[in-house]
């Protein structure tokens, strides 16, 4: 149902982006599990909300990972992985997984699966979401984005505190656009 | 394949590319690639980030056949990756330069938001008209000078040296406040707007006077030889320079003695 499918720009055309994106989700501890215990039909890039501050962040990191793997430069098992790797400003894999990806206590949920050509459809996907995650289903919008981040968080772990011009941006919507071009920028320069 | 992409863009130009793409910009995109302009280095195209709606500024370096493979990677490396470092530290300390999006520097590309506008060389001139009188008495240009000296102030003050500064290394952004017919560049003539200063891929970390008296003066040479109608305002730009910056009058002595030397230090090279 609310599972999209997007097109970005300068992405092999090979490869096909859904999301979809889950409110107030009751089973996060189940997919944790499942992506522990590394079952393939639950490989898909699960992030928690609280730390995506828009939707152009989170497709800045679907697509660092999907350039990644076309280049064959992944630093993790698969592009799903290195989604959640990808949000992250640093190279610290465990630390990415544990900040940026599900855990059991995650409430708000982000799903992205990445499939080739001989992949699943979009039916498929759509399908197996459903059955197997409890929650709200909403469409990814920064409208629907912006009640579950935690900007605390987001400071702190994009390392936005002590910026005194940001502090003194009173007008929201123009601080958060600011907030999300440094998230970008930093998802950009990860690593140097 | 590229070529038939080109074709279905309506509203740019159909583009037969002369030089080889990176392997990025050879994927299918809304706003096929766009080359605006080509520099010692590397290639400048104008293309999207993501989505139809994000215009995007890529910057391609591409590899140098006459270089040793190994040396060439590493230098397209390193100047990718301080090119990209002093970005994300000007836009840290809220110094308008262009955001970064994403980049690939073992590929040598990265892409950039795309900053509309003009350069400011071009809405000076468009100001300067024909006139011969009566410029150092123009209020708006005169503050334009000042606002240029306020951003390159701003970005001594937080450590970053340009290496290039000429007026055509900033672009005059209008505010999104005054752009109301669809007129993202701005009307010609116009002075409204801020200054980003952009290509950052001579530019260093330094705190040294002489560093930034270099940096000014190669502006101030630049300034009046690009207008030398206008020379006479080119105090108004260290007065806006002054301002930002509070620790200016050591560079500022330093820009003396470097004015009676030349650029460079010592007599070498």
């Amino acid at each position: 149902m609310a599972l999209e499918t997007v097109t970005l720009d300068h992405l092999p055309a090979s490869q096909t982006v859904h999301i979809a994106y889950f409110r107030n989700v009751r089973n996060a501890a189940f997919l944790h599990s499942q992506l522990l215990a590394r079952n393939p039909e639950f490989e898909y890039g699960f992030v928690d909300a609280s730390v995506i501050v828009s939707r152009l962040h989170l497709l800045s990191a679907v697509f660092r990972a999907a350039t990644t793997a076309s280049t064959n430069s992944l630093i993790t098992p698969n592009v799903h992985s290195e989604i959640i790797v990808s949000l992250s400003p640093s190279n610290n894999i465990s630390e990415a997984y544990r900040r940026y990806g599900i855990s059991p206590s995650t409430k708000d949920l982000l799903v992205v699966k990445i499939s080739g050509p001989d992949g699943l459809s979009h039916d498929d996907i759509a399908k197996h979401l459903s059955q197997h995650v409890e929650g709200d289903q909403l469409p990814v919008t920064d409208e629907n984005i912006a009640p579950a981040t935690d900007n605390s968080k987001v400071a702190k772990y994009y390392k936005l505190n002590g910026l005194s011009w940001l502090d003194a941006i009173k007008d929201q919507p123009k601080k958060r656009k600011e907030v999300e071009t440094l998230v970008v920028g930093t998802l950009a320069v990860r690593g140097i | 394949m590229a070529a038939a992409a080109v074709a279905e863009a309506a509203s740019e130009p159909p583009q037969q590319h002369q030089f080889p793409l990176p392997a990025v910009l050879e994927y299918p995109a809304s706003t096929p690639p766009y080359l605006i302009t080509q520099g010692a280095e590397g290639r400048l195209y104008k293309s999207t980030y993501l989505q139809p709606d994000i215009p995007c500024a890529l910057k391609y370096r591409p590899p140098k056949p006459w270089r040793h493979p190994i040396l060439d990677q590493r230098l397209t490396k390193h100047r990718i990756l301080s090119e990209a470092k002093v970005l994300a530290k000007c836009r840290r300390d809220g110094l308008r330069v262009p955001a970064m999006y994403a980049m690939d520097e073992a590929a040598g590309w990265m892409m950039l938001e795309w900053v509309h506008g003009a350069p400011v060389r071009v809405r000076v001139n468009e100001r300067l008209g024909d006139r011969k009188e009566g410029i150092d008495k123009d209020e708006g240009l005169k503050e334009l000078m000042r606002r240029i000296g306020l951003a390159v102030g701003k970005m001594h003050k937080i450590g970053i040296v340009h290496g290039d500064l000429t007026t055509s290394n900033m672009i005059l952004s209008p505010s999104a406040e005054s752009v109301t017919d669809g007129q993202l560049d701005g009307t010609p003539g116009s002075l409204e707007g801020e200054i980003v200063i952009i290509d950052l891929g001579l530019a260093s970390y330094s705190t040294t006077d002489e560093d930034r008296a270099v940096d000014l003066y190669v502006l101030e040479r630049a300034f009046t030889s690009t207008h030398p109608r206008a020379e006479s305002i080119f105090d108004e730009l260290l007065k806006g320079y002054k301002e930002a910056y509070k620790q200016s009058n050591l560079a500022l002595k330093r820009l003396e003695d470097v004015r009676m030397r030349g650029r460079k230090r010592s007599m070498l090279g």
